[in-house]
């Protein structure tokens, strides 16, 4: 036996998993409460003792760890057009598992100045301008920048053409130089930033948040858990070595306070008469809606959704309704008993959160009436064609009917402009197992593949069947 | 540095890469924007990439409904001095083409090329108001 603990120190809770490499097989999981920012080992002690009940105990040759405790990876990104570097500097960062706590374009005001000056972030993300065309902005803002009485690690990712000037006046602030994130009009070069992300996070961020002291035990915390989420979906995509993937899919980890969706796919036109316009889109893409989840965030749910819409789902009258939804808000920690209103009403939330954030994930279709004739135009990813749909996150994994709510993340004729999947088989994350993988990914990747496989459970199909001749 | 593209509904998708291909031949730098383009992507474009000119092309009739309110969206932007030309068939009907050069100059078009211009043509206006030769 070869035992692993795998660790995913989240704002809440401390979750374990401990495998068995020689064999492949998951010995046990458990979570604790986190206790605090300071002191992230008591929760870990209290979450070992419960996964010790279920394996006895091991002498683990592995600890690995990845970490969105103590408000995750902070980052700043500034670009110069909102749609183009600005957002291409912002998929670099949610690529990363970042929270993006600012995100600017154009020239930084004394107003954002004073922002990042009062709260400054673990890492700031400099962009704006294609490879020999704009300088202004981004050497302008690196000055900004330079008379601030703060220092702190500065990735620069913008004009080639004006990093010298760039890296003489950040000359005092840790800086990593990098590819340009839009190297030239709409191409997306992501991947540079996101592996300097990822060494900065390793070098600097853990150390500074007092994760280190945990740094003992572990042979390392490896990434924010959201990046390890990522790697996981990547890889089960994908597959590696000789063991094949299971292909393109999306997955879906709704929380308590955000909803993330992961795409892994080109994600292009599926018919020629479609036009794609602006942003080249990530292969891996992660979006993050920080307004949506069950419990901080329900009343971003109940109110996109509304209190009719969750109260027929729930099958509940909508006063009492809005009566549990004002509790849940206050008492985050709530967790329902598997049946009962509060259970039918988590359910409710979360198939809201499904079918809101898979619909700002996807791309969108327009039609344009030409004289020529109808032209369509697609703008982000289409994910029209993808067949699989993956549900990790506590309020799915616990769901009383998650092939239901996969459904929310499909095709819908009140949205048919979102290129959502037209049909999917769905598939649980039953042993909440995806961020530990993308942390043993790092050094075991096909191991990992192999566990997600197995582990993954499909739970069922969603969604139209296309009629065949 | 370059910014062309088919402005509005726009879909002839030939024309514009033979434009590219010319533009690139007299040793500029083209971000071609392809066909179906919004003044506000010609913008970003001409923003991120710090170009020169934005070369506007229309083929189906309705270029001076596009084009209106371009000008004044470049000064918005920060690219009021930009240099602005359009061309193609970009009026309905057989009309004096002065007239319809007037109407664009007004609406703030440096450059206003009548059906039929050769790519010469324009890359030698493009050298003239550039000072590149």
């Amino acid at each position: 036996m070869h035992p692993a603990l795998l660790i995913d120190f989240g704002s809440t809770y401390t979750k374990l998993t401990a495998l068995d490499l020689d064999q492949e097989r998951i010995l046990g999981t458990s979570s604790a409460c986190t206790t605090s920012a300071d002191d992230i080992m008591k929760g870990l002690d209290k979450a070992l003792a419960l996964l010790e009940v279920q394996t006895g105990d091991l002498d683990y040759r592995m600890r690995l760890a990845c970490s969105s405790a103590a408000g995750g990876l902070r980052m700043m990104v500034s670009g110069l057009v909102p749609e183009l570097t600005a957002e291409a500097a912002r998929q670099a960062a949610l690529g990363a598992g970042a929270r993006i706590c600012r995100l600017f374009s154009h020239e930084l005001s004394s107003r954002d100045l004073t922002a990042i000056e009062d709260d400054p972030p673990d890492i700031f993300l400099l962009t704006g301008g294609t490879d020999g065309g704009n300088r202004e902005c981004i050497t302008g803002n690196a000055e900004k920048l330079a008379s601030l009485s703060v220092r702190f690690p500065i990735i620069y990712a913008g004009n080639r053409s004006a990093l010298d000037d760039c890296e003489r006046i950040l000359s005092d602030f840790p800086l990593t130089l990098c590819p340009n994130v839009m190297p030239r009009f709409g191409e997306l070069n992501i991947e540079p930033v996101q592996k300097e992300i990822r060494a900065l996070f390793l070098s600097r961020i853990v150390t500074a948040r007092g994760l280190s002291r945990t740094r003992e035990l572990l042979s390392g915390i490896l990434m924010p858990t959201p990046s390890a989420i990522l790697s996981a979906v990547r890889l089960l995509a994908d597959g590696c070595g000789g063991e094949p993937g299971i292909g393109e899919l999306m997955a879906i980890d709704v929380g308590g306070a955000t909803t993330d969706v992961y795409s892994i796919g080109r994600g292009e036109p599926d018919d020629l008469q479609i036009i794609f316009k602006g942003l080249e889109e990530p292969y891996a893409k992660r979006t993050v809606e920080g307004d949506i989840g069950v419990r901080y965030s329900i009343q971003g749910i109940a109110g996109e959704k509304g209190l009719d819409w969750i109260a027929c789902r729930a099958e509940l009258p909508a006063d009492q309704v809005s009566a549990l939804i004002g509790q849940l808000a206050a008492r985050p920690s709530t967790v329902p008993s598997a049946a009962g209103r509060l259970r039918k009403l988590d359910d409710a939330l979360a198939a809201g959160a499904v079918e809101i954030a898979s619909r700002r994930h996807a791309g969108t279709l327009t039609r344009v009436y030409t004289p020529m004739g109808i032209a369509y135009m697609q703008t982000g990813k289409n994910l029209r064609l993808m067949e699989r749909i993956i549900l990790t996150g506590g309020p799915l994994v616990y769901a009383g009917d998650p092939l239901a709510i996969a459904g929310q993340a499909l095709h819908s004729s009140l949205h048919p402009e979102s290129l959502r999947p037209r049909q999917a088989e769905a598939f649980l994350d039953q042993s909440y197992i995806l961020s530990a993988m993308g942390v043993l990914a790092e050094s075991q990747p096909e191991i990992a593949l192999r566990v997600m496989k197995r582990e993954l459970r499909l739970i069922g199909r969603c969604g139209q069947t296309l009629h065949q001749d | 540095m370059l910014v062309i593209g088919v402005i509005g509904a726009d879909v002839h998708a030939v024309g514009i890469r033979i434009l590219e291909f010319a533009f690139r031949e007299a040793g500029y730098q083209v971000t071609n924007l392809g066909v179906m383009v919004s003044q506000e992507e010609f913008i970003g474009a001409a923003l991120e990439t710090g170009a020169d000119a934005i070369i506007v092309s229309s083929l189906y009739g309705h270029g001076e409904l596009d084009c209106r309110g371009l000008r004044e969206k470049c000064e918005e932007a920060g690219l009021g001095e930009i240099l602005l030309y359009v061309g193609g068939n970009i009026v309905v009907g057989k009309q004096d083409f002065s007239d319809v050069e007037k109407r664009f100059r007004a609406m703030g078009f440096d450059r206003v090329f009548p059906p039929g211009t050769t790519p010469e043509e324009a890359i030698a206006c493009l050298d003239k108001d550039l000072g590149v030769k």
